[in-house]
């Protein structure tokens, strides 16, 4: 048979390797500071763009899409064409996927400083962007098809159906639940409410965990990991299971994210038996990971790329034990909410992610630049301080969330919460925020030492921009193509399969939606909860720029402590004008959903002019630019409309007569805010919209407490 | 109080179970086949990221003992 000649393209790896090592740097960087403003707020540098509430999706969206995501690029170019035999499908594609990401992560990091957010989890970019990253990602998608069918190879290793089933799923994730209408250039709103836009947004969230952060790095475990040990997998069969299973649970577990809010609870209870069932494949997964090393683990003592793999499997064994446990509702009912959740996720991006990419770094580099590394002893200080990091910062992230949140439960003899001011749960962990800090240092100094020896590496070596390989041609012969067992003949139609991975993961999704989206039309509307005024839609839009819902949740659970310190426990129907919902899913400060009425205008306005002069020993910033900026009433209209559209009941041609209305409310809080202590704002100032949302929040039943204590009395 | 809510969708205690019967027969059906899967195909398969390189020595600290 002829054998074919051809070379594989290490010049797009290259380049994906130089964006995820300054972006790893840079992401740590902002999650640097933004951990060190939780104890020193200071440390936002008085400046709008980076307060805690705008960089903290900033370090995100950097570390998850930026460092994660250009090494996922970097290690799925990398093995597919090792794997398949071949060169990519397409030079000028991988470099619209190169090119293209980069100006994603060049615009987010932009407009997310400026206040462009949707709000939504890890999913903040404002519609231009998405759309940007949907047409990226499906040039990604057709370079890798494309390559899959030109293979050399008859058979798909398990790596390239963990690469699969991330761009499928990713693909889906990433276009339904960005969903929105625009209003303007850079400003959308979601196109689901409320509840709906909560079970999407957590179908979204938690799946991005699964498809963005795990498959692509199980299929990296299973090319990288062998190559390193220089064994194969353990059990490949067990690679099989794993792969099916876990693709088919992960996408019903979102739901878990949603435990004890106004979710349903049918889905509530889907969420957490999937979550716990979730346990049998990502174990299956860790440990056929690990025993891959069987009779290898004297190289895990000298060899610093074994050592990173094997704490990463570690890591990823402990946080898929972890999350399962998370999602019972009597562990969630203490950790959600809290620093727990902080630490478990860094668990998971510290310890999976980042070590297993440090691994395949320093694995990679020396072959592609045909050397050897240039120190190990570096490598193996990089480890240990890496390991160290990860430590000092998950250990007192856990004891900061269980103590925190068995304050806030806390009641005294007399039947009254021990500790009512939400305040003192904050300081009492300060000491655990500054240890966290200290944590994340550690790890950021190990990975400069990296930088420096992957240069130092680069500039022993020649860099091999075109590997030349050879191969023989996949014949297509009958016998090649039929028969056989059904799962080889799978692997060799990767259509046939590409669809079968998006049938498995749109079942999931389907089932669970469905009947939460059915019931949009059975939930009875509670008569008094009304669509937002004018200018508390305003205020909403101020709330969502500046990342309000980053610290403050807006659910208020059914337990006893928290109906006793925050109000009535919130109802399903409350958040039918939503778009989106702004549940929250951390309490670095208090809920906000009953916060209508609990304060005095003023008080509102002190507080976000100083924090700390109001409520001394608070962590959250001022906002100073809020009393000098006007609002943009020229967006009224567009609101307006854009709500009308999504089912806001406003009357047909209100958006014209809207800014009266503002006005008009907005100058009855002057004019309160004058007549409460003397205080000459001009009603035009954004800080007068933010005190109109804020008072208006959760105030809707309180208006008629008799006629509608519960939204179901409505409906009989 | 959702109860309330989900009685009028019309049989919605079949979904749960829809879900579960689609997994579970899946689940066994990939079982079977694993455990009946032809061994060479599967060791081939197992050596495939091994095999595509040649220079695997070159990331070696030590001589591989074999």
């Amino acid at each position: 048979m002829e054998i074919e000649k051809f070379s594989y393209d290490n010049k797009i790896v290259k380049y994906f390797i130089v964006a995820t090592v300054i972006f790893g740097i840079v992401g740590m960087l902002v999650g640097l500071t933004a951990a060190i403003q939780l104890f020193y707020p200071i440390f936002n540098f008085d400046t709008a763009y980076t307060t805690f509430g705008r960089i903290r999706p900033l370090h995100t969206n950097a570390v998850i899409f930026a460092f994660v995501g250009n090494a996922m690029f970097a290690g799925v170019y990398y093995s597919m064409q090792r794997l398949l035999k071949t060169r990519m499908f397409s030079d000028a594609l991988s470099w619209i996927n190169f090119w293209g990401w980069q100006l994603i992560i060049l615009a987010a990091a932009i407009s997310l400083p400026l206040g462009y957010t949707t709000s939504k989890e890890y999913a903040e970019l404002e519609w231009p962007i998405d759309i940007a990253i949907a047409i990226i990602w499906v040039v990604f998608g057709i370079n890798m098809i494309g390559t899959i069918i030109k293979r050399r190879e008859k058979h798909m290793y398990v790596a390239i159906w963990f690469y699969i089933a991330t761009f499928v799923t990713v693909a889906v994730l990433h276009i339904v639940n960005s969903f929105a209408l625009p209003v303007s250039f850079m400003k959308s709103y979601s196109w689901y409410a409320g509840v709906q836009d909560a079970l999407v947004q957590w179908w979204y969230g938690h799946n991005a965990v699964a498809f963005f952060l795990t498959t692509p790095f199980l299929g990296l475990m299973y090319y990288y990991l062998p190559k390193a040990a220089n064994r194969p997998v353990y059990s490949y069969k067990l690679s099989i299971i794993h792969f099916w299973s876990l693709i088919f649970i992960y996408i019903w577990a979102g739901p878990h994210h949603l435990l004890y809010t106004s979710l349903p609870d049918w889905a509530q209870s889907l969420g957490v038996v999937f979550s716990i069932m979730l346990i049998a494949p990502s174990w299956g997964g860790m440990l056929n990971g690990l025993l891959t090393l069987r009779g290898a683990w004297d190289k895990v003592r000298e060899d610093p790329v074994l050592k990173f793999m094997v704490v990463a499997v570690t890591a990823y064994g402990m946080a898929t034990f972890e999350g399962p446990m998370l999602s019972l509702k009597n562990v969630n009912a203490i950790a959600h909410y809290t620093d727990w959740i902080v630490a478990h996720v860094h668990i998971g991006g510290l310890g999976w992610n980042g070590f297993l990419i440090f691994g395949i770094l320093y694995w990679m580099i020396p072959k592609m630049w045909g050397t050897k590394l240039y120190s190990v002893r570096l490598a193996n200080n990089h480890f240990w301080l890496g390991t160290l990091g990860i430590i000092f910062y998950a250990l007192p992230l856990y004891v900061a969330g269980i103590t925190q949140s068995l304050m806030w439960k806390e009641f005294n003899a007399e039947g009254f919460l021990e500790y009512k001011n939400f305040l003192e749960t904050v300081v009492q962990i300060l000491p655990m925020y500054m240890l966290r800090a200290i944590g994340g240092g550690l790890y950021l100094i190990g990975a400069f030492l990296m930088s420096y020896n992957l240069i130092k590496t680069a500039k022993s070596g020649s860099f091999i921009a075109n590997e030349a390989a050879e191969a023989p041609p996949l014949e297509k012969t009958k016998k090649q193509t039929e028969g056989g067992h059904w799962h080889s003949v799978l692997e060799r139609k990767p259509v046939l399969f590409t669809v079968l991975t998006v049938i498995a993961i749109v079942i999931g999704g389907v089932i669970e939606m469905v009947p939460t989206f059915l019931i949009k039309s059975n939930v009875p509307t509670i008569t008094n909860v009304k669509p937002y005024t004018p200018l508390e839609l305003h205020g909403r839009d101020i709330y969502i720029r500046e990342g309000c819902v980053n610290c403050h949740s807006q659910m208020v659970r059914p337990f006893r402590s928290e109906t006793e310190r925050y109000g009535e426990y919130s109802k399903a129907g409350e958040f039918v004008y939503d778009h989106p919902f702004l549940w929250g899913s951390k309490r670095t400060g208090p809920d906000l959903h009953r916060v209508g009425g609990k304060y005095p205008d003023s008080w509102h306005y002190y507080h976000m002019l100083d924090p700390a002069a109001v409520s001394a020993g608070s962590i959250m910033p001022p906002y100073p630019w809020l009393f000098t900026s006007p609002i943009d009433m020229e967006d009224t209209e567009g609101k307006i409309s854009a709500m009308r559209t999504l089912g806001v009941p406003y009357a047909p041609g209100y958006e014209s007569e809207a800014n009266n209305d503002l006005m008009k409310q907005a100058d009855e809080i002057a004019l309160r805010l004058f007549e409460e202590d003397e205080i000459e704002v001009a009603s035009e100032a954004e800080i007068v919209a933010l005190i109109a949302y804020l008072q208006r929040l959760g105030t809707d039943i309180k208006a008629a407490p008799a006629t509608n204590k519960d939204e179901t009395a409505s409906n009989e | 109080m959702f109860k309330h809510y989900f009685e009028q969708i019309h049989n919605v205690a079949v979904w749960p179970i829809i879900s579960l019967s689609i997994f579970f027969i899946f689940f066994l059906c990939l079982i079977l086949w694993v455990w009946t899967a032809d061994k060479g195909y599967i060791n081939g398969m197992k050596q495939l990221p091994l095999e595509s390189d040649e220079d695997q020595s070159d990331y070696q600290l030590k001589p591989e003992e074999s």
